[in-house]
């Protein structure tokens, strides 16, 4: 039973990267687009994500339940350790939210617009880079669990390159899965000729975080080209990621939207999947060497039998009606879509 | 400030806050239905705007709900390290099923408020009711694990390690039913009077007097039997802790010595020096009556406990005296308000009639609150009753006062934001109600 919650937690992470990513996305291409644009850029978000951005965030509730639940000291760890960026992630998740909300549910449209704006598209920035960068602190190896003093307890396991860079690289992850998914839903030539230039931008801006990623590992002696030498699995992995990017780049302004997402779903997934290989089956890597992993903080027996149930019998219930939910507005757009042209 | 101190501090801010949102969002789509459903059945256009504009407060309502919520399951790991790292797989149980219920509420809530004129109107009022009825199953197994720590089950505790999880048996702990029953009834009392109140106020100032009437009824009706079951429910609580947590209700009545016979005290100021109570009317035999249905029964007192066992009485005997003074004068609202349907529908139409429901607006959300700190301080010095001491559970983490601090300043200007929205929505009322469709929630304002 332990395999079922092992295999939920990497699917409700990889959900939220993709479905949340995409959606803290739309702010950060918002802050990227020039204010003449942003009033349709907004519409367009909106229309797009109105109705499930709520479930797409509930991907991160579950993850920590599952944490909580099924890996107690890896949860206790990491909100000990990294308690700070946790909070600054925190304060993200709730102006992002509220904002996004109460931007469209002002039964006045006035100066207040630019408040929620502001506070809209700088939390969509500020929750994928702290989200990103607990995730690179986590297997950083920065964390002394027996550090006494208040930085090497608490600041120096998250502010170093290796997480930053982790940050920054999940920011464009983020700003690429919203530009590519926003350019199926553009509503005319102009606008899809910008986000075709801001996906290009965005895969750009990838392709060079993952390499400060890289850099900033080999700097910090984290060994994490192991991904790229040595490990074909990942290697292979890495490089059809990196063939999917290159068609993107070309196929974008002519390729139909289905395809274009599930490359852009592919490349993310892949890269998801490679470190996920790559440090099976670590959850925490420490600096004295001692790590947590999938297998060692397991709480076993009876709370691992009764989670994966419980996550087996909700997921009956969720993934069709998410699925429901999604196809309805999808076929509501295009009926719209339609109906207008 | 004190590191733990901070903690408490926090943990009680956050919660409640979340639990204002949580209520509503239990409660409003109960309302929605309602109206909704008689929209259904009677085709009358008021009804079907009552459900809209209901609806948009309760998305604002619904997102603050649901931030909170999310900033709490991070809350509790980065407060109470060494509390979650026990407590976890103990009470996880209701948490993991709770995300079920998170996730279909959060999946009908986007059929619901963005489904106007799109699905079979039957289909989308029933995504309404499973908004609510999942929201009131998120609420009920929250509340378990909070039972849990009130009445610890499901594991052995030996020489400090937890042996032998049975996670099933933990949710269903002694306290779950009493304190479920409770939690459920004070939301439909707290949001019914809380609605009514704010349209009553909208009836007084004269417009669209016919809309605020139907919502006014609808919530109150909901409220007002709610309020009557609650003291019934209450009993049932309070003679669950005479026996569960003897030390919460010794601080609950102010009841310093063990005694046979032992007097209600109502109301007054606990004096912890000279173990009494100033300034109180006693009723003598009641407090045995009440705590064990016999006159002549022993009450052990807060002298049974060391005093490093003791929870602070001060607090816990005033936020009980508040919690069920509130309570009665919200039965007592209710008595009214059935009467006046009975024999007097006039007093509908009265000032006085509806100023009392407008002085009941927060009634039911101060008892509420005042009810959670009975439970959460009653329970000190203990994280998990008897078992784990929350002094031993905060996070090691040195400046727990500055992200205090911070949250009480957003939660702040949350509670501002929540509520300048939702006076700008009730002012927009009158407007759209003239218009027949196309400005409420189902599209953005560039008209699409
Ligand atoms: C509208 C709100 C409201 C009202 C009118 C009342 N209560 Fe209450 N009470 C709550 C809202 C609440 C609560 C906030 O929901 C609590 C906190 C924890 C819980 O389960 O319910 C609570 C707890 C609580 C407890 C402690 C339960 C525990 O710690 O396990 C007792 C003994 C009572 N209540 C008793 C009463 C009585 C005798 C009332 C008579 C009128 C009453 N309550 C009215
Ligand atoms: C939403 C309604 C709730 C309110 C208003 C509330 C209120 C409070 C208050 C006032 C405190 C501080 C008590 C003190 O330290 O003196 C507290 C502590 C705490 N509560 Fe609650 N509570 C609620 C529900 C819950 C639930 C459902 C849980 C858990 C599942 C919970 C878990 C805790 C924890 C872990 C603490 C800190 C430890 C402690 O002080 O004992 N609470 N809460
Ligand atoms: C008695 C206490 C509580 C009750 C009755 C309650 C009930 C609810 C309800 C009904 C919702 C739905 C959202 C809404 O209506 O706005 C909600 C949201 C949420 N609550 Fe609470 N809650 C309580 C305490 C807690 C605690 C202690 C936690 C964390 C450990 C928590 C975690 C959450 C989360 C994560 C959400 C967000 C779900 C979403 O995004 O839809 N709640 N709560």
């Amino acid at each position: 039973m332990l395999y079922v919650v092992i295999i939920f937690l990497g699917l409700s992470i990889l959900l939220y990267v993709l479905l949340g990513g995409a959606d803290f996305g739309a702010g950060i291409v918002e802050i990227t687009t020039p204010s003449r644009m942003q009033d349709r850029i907004r519409t367009t978000t909106y229309q797009t994500i109105g109705p499930i951005w709520e479930a797409n965030h509930m991907w991160l509730i579950i993850t920590i339940v599952i944490l909580f639940v099924g890996f107690p000291s890896v949860y206790a760890l990491l909100s000990t350790h990294l308690h700070i960026p946790l909070l600054l992630m925190l304060f993200g998740i709730i102006g992002r939210g509220t904002a996004f909300v109460f931007r469209h549910y002002d039964a006045v449209q006035d100066d207040m617009q630019r408040v929620y704006n502001l506070i809209f598209t700088v939390s969509s920035f500020v929750t994928p880079f702290f989200l990103g960068l607990i995730f690179g602190a986590l297997v950083g190896g920065e964390i002394d669990r027996d550090a006494v003093g208040f930085l090497d307890a608490f600041v120096w396991p998250w502010l170093n390159g290796f997480a930053v860079s982790v940050g920054m690289f999940t920011v464009t992850i983020c700003g690429f899965l919203a530009a590519v998914f926003l350019v199926g839903e553009s509503e005319n030539e102009r606008e899809k000729a910008f986000l075709v230039r801001r996906s290009r931008m965005f895969i750009l801006a990838t392709v060079l975080a993952g390499g400060l990623v890289f850099l900033a590992a080999e700097l910090q002696k984290v060994p994490l080209v192991g991904l790229l030498i040595g490990e074909w699995i990942t290697l292979g992995i890495l490089l059809l990621a990196t063939v999917a990017m290159i068609m993107l780049w070309i196929q974008l302004p002519t390729a139909g939207r289905l395809p274009c997402r599930t490359l852009a779903g592919f490349v993310v997934t892949a890269i998801l999947a490679a470190f996920g290989y790559h440090y099976f089956p670590d959850l925490v890597i420490t600096s004295a060497g001692e790590n947590l992993t999938l297998f060692n903080a397991a709480a076993i027996g009876k709370p691992i039998e009764t989670l994966a149930w419980a996550l087996l019998i909700g997921s009956i219930f969720i993934l069709p009606s998410l699925g429901y939910l999604i196809y309805s507005f999808q076929k509501d757009k295009s009926l719209n879509a339609k109906t207008r042209a | 400030m004190e590191d733990l101190l901070a903690a408490r501090w926090q943990m009680a801010v956050s919660l409640g806050f979340h639990i204002i949102f949580a209520c509503i969002g239990m409660v409003m789509p109960f309302f929605m239905a309602t109206s909704h459903y008689k929209y259904l059945k009677t085709k009358k256009i008021i009804y079907r705007d009552l459900t809209k504009a209901w609806s948009k407060g309760v998305a604002i309502f619904f997102v603050t709900g649901a931030v909170s919520g999310t900033v709490l399951s991070f809350e509790l790991g980065l407060l109470w390290p060494k509390f979650m790292l026990h407590a976890g797989p103990i009470f996880g149980m209701p948490f993991s099923l709770e995300g079920t219920a998170f996730f279909i509420e959060a999946i009908a809530l986007g059929f619901y408020l963005y489904g106007w004129n799109k699905f079979d109107p039957w289909f989308h009022w029933f995504t309404g009711v499973v908004v609510g009825v999942s929201g009131l199953a998120s609420g009920i197994l929250v509340v378990a694990a909070n039972a849990w720590m009130n009445s610890p089950a499901g594991f052995d505790f030996v020489d400090g390690q937890y042996l032998n999880i049975d996670p099933i048996a933990a949710m269903f702990n002694d306290a779950w039913f009493s304190q479920a029953l409770h939690m459920t009834l004070a939301a439909f009392v707290a949001t019914g009077f809380a609605v009514a109140g704010i349209h009553a106020y909208l009836m007084l100032k004269g417009q669209q007097v016919e809309f605020h009437r139907k919502a006014f009824l609808i919530a109150l009706v909901f409220g007002a039997v709610a309020a009557v079951l609650q003291p019934i429910s209450g009993d049932i609580s309070a003679k669950d802790i005479a026996v569960r947590q003897p030390a919460k209700l010794a601080a609950m009545e102010g009841h310093f010595e063990t005694s046979k016979s032992a007097p209600l005290i109502i109301g007054g100021l606990p004096d912890v020096e000279n173990k009494k109570v100033d300034y109180a009317i006693e009723i003598p035999g009641a407090l045995s009556f009440l705590a064990h249905g016999d006159f002549e029964a022993e009450v052990i007192g807060l002298d049974q406990f060391p005093e490093e066992d003791q929870p602070p009485v001060v607090v816990t005997h005033i936020a009980f005296q508040i919690m069920v003074g509130l309570g009665m004068v919200l039965v007592g609202l209710s008595l009214l308000f059935f009467f006046s349907r009975w024999k007097k529908k006039e007093w509908l139409s009265t000032r006085w009639f509806l100023w009392l429901f407008v002085l009941g607006t927060p009634l039911g959300f101060i008892a509420l609150e005042a009810g959670w700190t009975v439970t959460e301080v009653g329970r000190q010095p203990w994280i998990i009753y008897g078992v784990l001491r929350t002094a031993d559970a905060v996070s090691p983490i040195p400046g727990i006062a500055y992200s205090l601090y911070l949250f009480i300043g957003i939660y702040l200007s949350l509670a501002v934001a929540v509520t300048f929205l939702l006076i700008r929505q009730i002012k927009a009322i009158p407007e759209s109600l003239q218009k027949d469709s196309g400005i409420y929630g189902d599209s953005t304002k560039v008209g699409s």
